[in-house]
């Protein structure tokens, strides 16, 4: 057949194509358009193959080639409904994954609540240990947040009570932002990641040491210990994720380098996602929660060991059905 | 890169400068919005502020994200020179390669100024950053539809011999970028063919638009 009586004849075929993929890239198909599109798209790639086969002109096959790379964009679309995915990830997925990536978050957390503990240790046992981690005036400062005395825990303590929104936002930005610089920086063969887990650790512990050193250890854990369950255990997840790439870099085992590391970016981005979600709570807990002093420090405490059990028990057993019937 | 349905498509990944060029408007168009958020917010006091924070943690971490998924992949900048990011496998970028590919934006960035980034772009094949590596993403020029070129309109001509498809080809490609070719060019192509064709070397060119007319059966 010759190009220009394949033309003619398909050409109809091929405008109706440019339609609904007009509409499709809009996102607005009308149900008729929808549901002839894979067909469409068959045919254009049937007739692209033709062209080429035949030898028709480059000019010909390219307009074809552009138009089945739209198809081909459209139709093998990824799309579900962000809600519903969200919820299921909440719901099981972002525990089945923790769970299945077990290890790698056993070894942020030991490096990280291990070199937490270690220094608060340290520090309490020979207290001028802390000006070797921290500058003095930020130690006066967090002597200022943690007094027995100031009626507001936390940062922004003097602002009075009307500013848990700054303080919101302020968390938000500064924590998550923590976690995502944890997490990426694990491509620098998870050195970075290492800095980062032990950089936090050893300023938490010393600060953590130091207070319960010089007396304020009231105040300063049942601030902590309410969003501490979920703040410290985002910061081990974004680590643990960090170590995945940085895992997949050193040893990508009988994958290239390349492969290994798009394999654990895509299980690392789960833990980040999950990680995220539990810093906005946490944020909204210490924003809202830990800052008040009306409510008694052993109140606190308890609040503080269910939010840790709860925690525990959403790691341990949410996602356990589904994942049976998989 | 093949799809299922076994048609070879091809995609045309976007080099160092003109990604920089599409980071830099969508870096001026943040700042922007930043800058009239706070103005308004900052007469809110602090919950204003507070709010502020939030939008800046959005805009900063979010926009490429929500921009590159929700419009098919394309940031405004990356729409203004005709770009836009797909998987490797040609398909539109999902959300989780989405964040991935920007949150390792950090990494890019370090030491100073996107030099790992650069660095790593400008080492491989299809210039992926290595948020790219990572996430498995290219960035691509945006396909843009070209007016077909019409035939040189002369009498129909037969070939004088049976020729192969790839001459075929060549005729007809000839033919149909006759307008973007001097008149002294196509004469001096066109005599090449002027012995095989059997004809002298101003009339090669007439002759061949005659043979790319009837092979492709225009009317």
């Amino acid at each position: 057949m010759k190009q220009a009586a394949f033309e003619r004849q398909h050409h109809a075929d091929w405008h109706d194509f440019i339609s609904q993929l007009d509409a499709l890239e809009r996102g607005k198909p009308s149900p008729s358009q929808a549901s002839d599109f894979p067909a469409a798209y068959r045919r254009l790639c049937q007739h692209l193959a033709l062209a080429e086969s035949r030898g028709y002109s480059s000019q010909l096959i390219d307009q074809l080639r552009q138009l089945a790379l739209r198809g081909h964009q459209q139709f093998y679309r990824h799309r579900s409904p962000l809600l519903g995915r969200l919820l299921g990830f909440i719901t099981g997925g972002f525990a089945r994954a923790v769970r299945e990536q077990w290890r790698y978050v056993l070894a942020a957390s030991l490096l990280f609540y291990g070199s937490l503990l270690g220094m608060a240790a340290l520090v309490f046992a020979f207290p001028e240990l802390v000006f070797s981690i921290l500058p003095p005036d930020q130690v006066t400062q967090m002597e200022q947040m943690y007094d027995p005395d100031a009626s507001r825990l936390g940062r922004f303590a003097e602002r009075g009570s009307g500013d848990d929104w700054l303080m919101f936002g302020y968390y938000v930005m500064n924590n998550i932002g923590i976690a995502f610089q944890t997490f990426a920086s694990g491509l620098l063969f998870g050195l970075g990641t290492l800095f980062f887990l032990l950089f936090n650790g050893l300023t938490i512990g010393a600060v953590a040491g130091h207070l319960s050193a010089i007396g304020y250890h009231q105040p300063f854990w049942s601030f902590v210990i309410g969003h501490g369950a979920f703040e410290l255990t985002a910061i081990t997840l974004a680590g643990a994720a960090g170590l995945q790439l940085g895992v997949a870099l050193v040893a990508p085992g009988r994958l290239t380098r390349a492969e290994a590391l798009r394999q654990a970016a895509k299980r690392g981005i789960q833990l980040v996602c999950g990680a995220t979600l539990f810093l906005l709570i946490a944020a909204f807990v210490e924003a809202y929660w830990s800052s008040m002093t009306l409510t008694s420090p052993m109140i606190k405490y308890i609040v503080g060991a269910l939010l840790w059990l709860i925690v525990a028990a959403y790691f341990a057993f949410a996602g356990r059905a589904q994942h049976a019937a998989e | 890169m093949e799809t299922p349905e076994g048609i070879d498509l091809l995609l045309r990944p976007a080099g160092l400068v003109p990604r920089a060029l599409a980071f830099a408007i969508d870096l001026a168009i943040r700042a922007a919005i930043l800058l009239a958020l706070f103005i308004i917010l900052g007469m809110l006091g602090n919950f204003g502020i507070g709010l502020g924070t939030l939008l800046l943690f959005l805009v900063q971490w979010w926009y490429m994200v929500l921009f590159e998924v929700l419009n098919q992949g394309r940031t405004p900048g990356k729409y203004w020179l005709g770009l836009r990011v797909v998987h490797d496998d040609g398909t539109p970028v999902g959300w989780t390669s989405s964040l991935t590919r920007n949150l390792l934006r950090f990494v890019d960035m370090l030491p100073f100024g996107y030099f790992l980034g650069a660095l790593s772009c400008l080492g491989h094949p299809a210039f992926k950053r290595l948020g790219d590596l990572a996430a498995g993403t290219l960035v691509v020029y945006r396909e843009r539809p070209q007016a077909r070129p019409a035939l040189p309109e002369v009498e129909a001509a037969k070939p004088p011999f049976a020729l192969s498809l790839d001459e075929q080809r060549a005729l007809i490609a000839f033919s149909e970028r006759h307008a973007s070719l001097s008149a002294e060019r196509r004469l001096e192509l066109a005599s090449i063919l002027a012995e095989p064709l059997a004809v002298t070397g101003e009339n090669a060119e007439a002759k061949i638009h005659g043979i790319a007319r009837s092979l492709v059966g225009a009317p």
